[in-house]
């Protein structure tokens, strides 16, 4: 059932061309700067070879690419969830899934693990592009993998708190501001606090990225994604409820 | 089959719903056998619509943790297991609900498949469905570009897809042509034969050409319940089915005003 909410909720991705179009520019925009840090890292490497230990090209190409796709995730995120709950109750289709043997958690998961499928095609090229790398050198494959564990469970993350900011809106413009200005404001709350240990920086999704960032894999920091994202996935199956009951 | 009782597959009891302070509908208690067309019948925001979404588990009874309130659907507790009766259910909400972006077949597919049906099933269900609905030259065209009518029996289709014991159905003939609406009714009446069908209209000439039973509903009340055959004899037959519909719901206002 999941499986089939999922496969609904891509091909109806699929169908639009916007999403075509976003696919397209994202992955013009990715490449250029992507060859941007290239260019970058090789200008600098005589003088980068004159250090004691230098950063290597995964160091200085791999990871400020990540945090940039982070970056534009918290931006992009809230545009493709808006529709997941509002827009089918404004098209009166969530009648559809409420009137079949559903449960509440059958149609939140379906509908989340569409989207994150959907976002990881959708930034698959980015560790695609620097794997071409491996061509002309050493990669260092644990930093790419904790950036990519890291990127996933941030997006997973973001598509929780979008998916309930959707469900308690009919309109999807409303819906998209709305997840917009809850992750602008954890990111500038996060980069704003300049206390060490502000309460700030712990309820910032992306400021738990920086480490996986790094390549440092802290469980604490997956715990917190785990938990955000299952408190609001818990959220919006409430949300639907309550729908029943208020009506 | 004839010489059993007909078993029951949809039956209510003490609904009662309310918006605010408003109670739109009061202890409302129906049921419906195997075989029977029921007609809901009422002026605009008699809580036609209320009750057929509280009937499909779009909509929860206040009263839905008090023991005294209940809607079983084949033998099934709606309320307390609503995955297992949901699978016995076939609605048409007053809006078709309509993913406008996927093709008809896709569609209809998709609406079996998430009822439960077997993937192996749904090409004979579909075909059958298809044809039944009047929709086969337009099984490759997306749901967007048809016109409402065709829409409106797209609507029909999935509801009845899995062919479901209870079918609900909201206003069905809403935005058809005569041809059309001719046509729906036949399918309701075919319907009827092996399914239980409970639909909400304001035609009176639809209630006369498809419906066994007619239960008439005013501010959340039943006030009126008989065989459609009866119900015109109610005016001793000199009256015609609006006359007697007026009739009742206007004695009934005035009774109401009384008290």
């Amino acid at each position: 059932m999941i499986r089939l909410l999922a496969l609904r909720e891509l091909r109806s991705l699929f169908s639009m061309p916007s999403t075509w179009f976003i696919l397209a520019l994202l992955q013009f925009i990715l490449a250029w700067f992507f060859l941007a840090r290239v260019e970058a890292f090789l200008e600098i490497q005589p003088q980068l070879a004159q250090l004691a230990n230098p950063p290597g090209v995964t160091t200085t190409v791999a990871a400020p690419m990540f945090n940039t796709v982070a970056l534009l995730l918290m931006m992009l995120v809230p545009m493709f969830t808006m529709r997941l709950i509002a827009e089918e109750r404004r098209n009166q289709t969530l009648t559809l899934l409420l009137s079949a043997p559903l449960s509440g958690l059958h149609i939140v998961l379906g509908k989340f693990i569409g989207l994150l499928t959907f976002l990881v095609v959708l930034v698959t090229g980015v560790p695609l592009m620097l794997y071409t790398l491996a061509l002309g050198t050493q990669l260092d494959h644990g930093l790419l993998l904790s950036n990519m564990l890291g990127l996933l469970l941030l997006t997973a993350s973001y598509i929780a708190l979008g998916l309930y900011i959707s469900a308690l809106t009919t309109q999807p413009i409303i819906a998209a501001i709305g997840a917009l200005a809850v992750l602008l404001g954890l990111w500038l709350a996060d980069i704003g606090a300049v206390a060490e240990n502000s309460p700030w920086h712990a309820i910032s999704p992306l400021n738990h990225f920086q480490n996986f960032n790094n390549g440092l894999l802290d469980s604490s920091d997956a715990a917190f994604f785990v938990l955000f994202t299952t408190v609001f996935l818990l959220l919006t199956i409430q949300r639907l409820h309550n729908n029943r009951r208020y009506g | 089959m004839s010489n059993i009782a007909p078993e029951i597959t949809l039956c209510a009891r003490n609904l009662t719903r309310r918006f605010g302070n408003i109670t739109v509908i009061h202890n409302l208690s129906l049921e419906l056998k195997r075989g029977e067309v029921l007609g809901l019948l009422g002026h605009n925001g008699a809580g036609k619509t209320t009750t057929l979404q509280m009937l499909t588990g779009c909509l929860l009874p206040d009263n839905a943790e008090k023991s005294e309130c209940s809607i079983e659907i084949c033998g099934i507790d709606l309320l307390r297991k609503p995955t297992l009766a949901k699978a016995h259910l076939g609605y048409l909400p007053e809006t078709p609900p309509l993913y406008r972006e996927l093709s008809v077949n896709d569609y209809l597919t998709f609406a079996a498949r998430l009822r439960g049906m077997k993937s192996a099933d749904v090409a004979g269900a579909l075909t059958q469905t298809l044809q039944r609905c009047g929709l086969e030259a337009v099984g490759k065209k997306i749901i967007g570009t048809l016109s409402k009518g065709y829409q409106q029996r797209v609507g029909i289709a999935q509801a009845i897809i899995h062919s479901p014991a209870v079918i609900v159905l909201d206003e069905p003939t809403v935005g058809l042509d005569p041809a059309q609406i001719r046509g729906i009714r036949t399918l309701i009446r075919e319907l009827g034969d092996t399914h239980s069908v409970i639909l909400s209209t304001h035609l009176l000439g639809e209630v006369e050409s498809v419906c066994d039973r007619v239960e008439i509903m005013q501010h959340g009340r039943l006030i009126y319940g008989d065989t459609s055959a009866h119900m015109r004899q109610h005016g001793n037959g000199k009256m015609s089915l609006e006359e007697v519909f007026l009739e009742i719901t206007e004695n009934h206002a005035a009774e109401e005003l009384a008290l």
